[in-house]
């Protein structure tokens, strides 16, 4: 064994360790400097140290990106790493300015220092191949993620959804416990290539079948995928806008990444197939029904919601169907289209939580009636809420359907072998027609429908206007020219070797 | 220089939207101008360009990683529809002169629309074409949904809804011939090049024939169009019959038949008397073409009877491009520029001379109003019109429906002698509508509305001359068209077509 190199290790992990920093200062500013002004300035001085933070974490994996591998895949730093945590502080930072303004909370310095504790555990979660420290970020995520619904105290909702969230994430993480400690007795060892090949055989195990159905459920859970996913539409719903944009759009991303690590590092080799008439046990079937469970479910369910939170939470389910193709396929392209894909929705997310936040404050709920006449009131922030919504559509040329587009080819190329994944691709295809039904509903409030008579005219703060606007050009960026980040992705996925 | 066709039209649509909320006249005249640009560039090419052989615009890398590129060019069958797409478009602000709520966003959605069809019409990329062809479905529904009338949220809905099935059929079948190629290419040159497996062809072709052709009206799946169009505002019903259903046409003969033109090939068996693929489509087309006309014959609503109308008139086309041969196929692009006119021309008297002034078009109230008195230019403007799509010579529509009753006549006999009684019926649809809706019968008295209906506008004017001018025009001299369309067929494109089934 070798000595560790403490030095070594906490130069590579300066980025989380700034991170981490931030947050006590911010916390510190908060408490000893702030108290007496009111929230909207507390958030905004709070919120600005925290993005600073970010901004510096980043601007120090940009500068110095290092390439390690410490302690058997402990803690990992190459080039798809430094992609995809810059990826999740940007994430971060505009979820950190969307709740500027806000007041939901007198606790600013604590709700912003979980932010950034949940940003340090998505760091660390993409940064290792090592079970222990997996499950150890993923439990810093998860439990800073709980604290984070729950935050509106004043409404008793936001505590139920927290409640229920954490109901279902503590008995999930004891699954995907379980499920490890199962690997580790197989395999004597917490490194996920040293796992796969140690379980690697010819006839599953029996043990080994019930470690990946237990991971596949702790890791489901995370991603909201069917039928683990019955927290989503209480969480997204009534949680806090931030908090909500949070937990839908940065830890999706993380999720997503560590869940095809996992089951493309840890199972290689245990794959199965989905080979009719008879599958060939192994983790592709589970996450097969997984996938085709939550696009059917999340697209039918989204066509009866009547609040644009719900709707996102199911579309967003639906949207973990259609992803989980790219964790079936796992080749390497299918690993960037995954990454593509997550990042895009993630941005999309984020923007139309903006915009709901925007309504909400004037309208007081997310009710899809509150949106009525909305393009008279406010143009730009409608324009801005139809391009999220249409790139969650998958209406091309915005990032949504390149994302599409491109997940479906990377699963059709990898699909020679087998015509049910074709299957798949043709389900997907098919829901997500069934998804522009609901899409178009929202939109057809927004645009069609003539506001009530009533209703006031909505000025959203101009800062927050400038994010949405910000983030609806990112959205149609990606779209049109997709090609530069494609390439970085498509690199460093070969360099990283995954 | 084509290419701008589509960027000016994108960018009169960014235009309207900035400027003032309440310039509704320089909307107008803004939407206009646009249209003209995007004509007069067109017309600009096309006298350029005599020889409908494939010309490149331009052909840049877009997503390397993929093969994809930003390819745009143009033949003969680009051309004949660009041209179209530009008269529409101009036409259809025109009629659009009366719309005062909105009317800024109706022309933005409106040249959104319109850029969208040159963009189509002009790709050589798959994925780029693709692009542009789900584009059109955006605006399509907000222009029925705002702007609409009878059961316009239902009806721009299922428009939507079909349109946007139709094109994620007709995404698998690009993406799996992307894959199958192997070739890291979208370019339609390369791919139409590449020999797909017979096998694939098979399933392949009619994915992406019928994912197109519900755009084009085929028959079963045709019931979006004449709700759609009914539901719609006069320029958009215009814009959906006279180019949106030619986008379904166009990528049935682009797309589905160059890339898989194997898929045309018999199967070696038969069902039910039908040998192939192209027994299949063509038996749908000509049930289209029987049905549309006598569904037409029975409706009450003057719109429906247009609506239906198109239904069958776009069976002639889809016939055309099941014949296979040089006549056939010629016909068929010449049916796509004759009906757009045509359709939009008929659909501007309903919509706007007639209901914009009656508010109603049931065919038993218009009757005794006696419109032929009252609005006598919108009485002969159907008139000609109705002759026109009737197929009398002199007119574009004469021409159009003659070659594909000669490829018909060559392919399938016996499909050719029902398009016959198809087109009689079109006579007696379109004389009993005319009679119905203009003239009152004799005994019954006639009422006068109160207030007295407005004259017919200027503008309203000088769009039905131009949409009449452009459907003589060819029909007197259709070497205009052929000269350019004919050409189109003997570049390599089509070479996997000429070499497979062609007769």
């Amino acid at each position: 064994m070798t000595p560790i190199n403490y030095a070594q290790l906490l130069r590579l992990a300066l980025p989380e360790v700034i991170v981490v920093a931030t947050a006590l200062i911010v916390m510190a500013v908060d408490l000893l400097a702030l108290q007496r002004r009111n929230i909207r300035t507390r958030f905004s001085v709070a919120a600005g140290i925290a993005s600073l933070g970010c901004v510096g974490a980043i601007v120090r994996i940009l500068l110095s990106p290092e390439v390690a591998n410490i302690l058997d895949g402990t803690l990992i730093a190459n080039p798809l790493t430094h992609l995809v945590q810059i990826a999740l502080l940007a994430l971060t930072i505009f979820t950190l300015l969307l709740s500027v303004d806000s007041t939901f909370t007198e606790h600013v310095g604590e709700f912003i220092l979980l932010i950034l504790f949940a940003t340090v555990g998505m760091m660390f979660l993409v940064g290792t191949q090592d079970l222990l420290v997996i499950f150890i970020s993923l439990e810093l995520l998860s439990l800073s993620l709980y604290i984070l619904a729950a935050f509106n105290k004043r409404n008793a909702r936001s505590w139920e959804a927290a409640l229920k969230y954490f109901l279902f994430g503590g008995m999930s993480a004891a699954f995907l416990l379980f499920g490890f400690s199962l690997l580790y007795g197989l395999s004597n060892s917490t490194n996920l290539p040293q796992i796969a090949a140690a379980i690697h055989g010819p006839a599953l195990n029996p043990l080994l079948v019930i470690a990946i159905v237990t991971t596949a459920i702790g890791l489901g859970f995370k991603v909201a995928a069917v039928p683990f996913h019955f927290w989503a539409p209480d969480v997204y719903q009534c949680a806090p806008a931030p908090s909500a944009a949070f937990i839908a759009s940065g830890s999706k991303v993380a999720s997503f990444f560590l869940f095809f690590q996992v089951m493309a590092l840890g199972f290689a080799g245990s794959q199965g197939a989905l080979t009719f008439p008879h599958l060939i046990r192994g983790w592709v079937p589970v996450l097969a029904l997984m996938a085709i469970a939550s696009m059917l479910l999340g697209n039918l369910v989204a066509i009866v919601q009547s609040s644009l939170r719900r709707l996102l939470a199911y579309s967003a389910i639906a949207h973990a169907g259609y992803m989980l193709l790219a964790i079936i396929t796992h080749s390497e392209q299918s690993l960037a289209a995954l990454l593509y894909y997550v990042f895009t929705y993630a941005l999309a997310t984020i923007g139309a939580f903006a915009v709901i936040s925007v309504v909400e404050e004037k309208r007081g709920d997310d009710q899809l009636s509150r949106f009525e006449g909305l393009s008279k009131q406010s143009p730009i922030i409608s324009f801005c809420l139809a391009i999220f919504i249409l790139s969650l559509a998958g209406i091309p040329p915005l990032a949504g359907f390149f994302a599409k587009f491109y997940l479906f080819v990377t699963v059709l190329e990898a699909s020679s072998s087998s015509a049910s994944l074709l299957g798949l691709v043709v389900l997907a295809l098919a829901m997500s027609a069934v998804s522009l039904y609901y899409y178009l509903q929202v939109l057809k409030r927004v645009y069609v429908t003539p506001p009530a008579l009533d209703a006031e005219a909505i000025r959203p703060p101009l800062f927050k206007q400038a994010l949405i606007v910000v983030l609806a050009a990112s959205v149609v960026l990606l779209g049109c020219a997709p090609q530069l980040p494609l390439h970085w992705l498509l690199s460093a996925i070969h360099v990283a070797g995954l | 220089m084509l290419a701008w066709t589509i960027y000016i039209s994108f960018l009169g649509a960014v235009g309207l939207l900035l400027l003032p909320k309440s310039s509704v006249a320089s909307a107008r005249i803004l939407a206009l101008l646009t249209a003209i640009a995007g004509f007069a560039i067109t017309l600009a090419a096309f006298a350029q360009h005599r020889t409908g052989e494939l010309q490149t615009i331009i052909r840049v890398p877009w997503i390397p990683a993929l093969g994809i590129e930003y390819h745009l060019a143009a033949d003969g069958i680009s051309l004949t529809l660009i041209l179209l797409t530009g008269i529409i478009a101009i036409t259809g602000v025109l009629f659009s002169w009366n719309i005062v709520e909105r009317t800024k966003e109706f022309f933005a959605f409106y040249l959104l629309l319109i850029g969208a069809v040159y963009g189509v019409f002009l790709s050589y990329d798959l994925f780029l074409l693709f692009v542009f062809y789900e584009i059109v479905i955006i605006p399509k529904y907000f222009l029925i949904a705002i702007w609409g009338s009878t059961r316009r949220e239902y009806g721009a809905m299922k428009l939507a809804l079909y349109s946007f099935v139709g094109s994620a059929m007709v995404l698998i079948g690009l993406i799996a011939a992307y894959v199958a190629a192997g070739a890291k290419t979208t370019s339609l040159l390369d791919l139409a090049q590449f020999p797909f497996s017979l096998h694939f062809q098979m399933l392949a072709f009619p994915l992406v024939f019928v994912g197109f052709a519900i755009l084009a009206g085929l028959w079963p799946f045709h019931t979006w169009a004449p709700t759609g169009h009914v539901a719609a505002p006069t320029a958009a019903s215009m814009l959906l019959a006279g180019v949106v259903m030619k986008l379904g046409a166009y990528g049935c003969l682009r797309v589905a038949m160059t890339l898989f033109p194997l898929g045309l090939c018999p199967w070696g068996f038969h069902v039910l008397g039908l040998g192939s693929w192209r027994d299949v489509f063509a038996l749908l087309a000509v049930i289209g073409i029987v049905y549309g006309a006598l569904v037409a014959l029975v409706q009450k609503d003057f719109k429906f009877v247009i609506g239906y109308s198109s239904v069958s008139h776009m069976g002639f086309i889809l016939l055309g491009l099941m014949t296979l041969n040089q006549i056939g196929l010629t016909g068929a692009v010449l049916q796509m520029y004759s009906h757009g006119i045509l359709a939009g021309l008929m659909f501007a008297v309903v919509g706007r001379m007639v209901y914009a002034r009656t508010h109603t078009r049931d065919l038993t109230v218009l009757g005794p109003m006696n419109l032929n008195k009252i609005i006598p230019f919108a009485a002969v403007t159907f008139i000609i019109a109705g002759m026109a799509s009737m197929g009398l010579p002199g007119f574009s529509g004469f021409l159009a429906e003659l070659m594909i009753v000669i490829g018909a006549w060559r392919s399938y006999p016996a499909f050719a002698i029902c398009v016959g009684f198809g087109i009689i019926v079109g006579v007696v649809y379109i004389w009993r509508a005319m009679q119905k809706a203009f003239f009152a019968e004799p005994g019954v008295e006639s009422t006068t509305s109160q207030p007295p209906l407005p004259p017919i506008t200027f503008p309203e004017r000088i769009g039905a001359i131009i949409l009449i001018g452009a459907s003589v025009l060819v029909g007197v001299y259709p070497q205009l068209l052929l000269n350019i369309i004919v050409p189109a067929f003997n570049s390599p494109l089509f070479e996997g077509l000429r070499k497979g089934s062609w007769q």
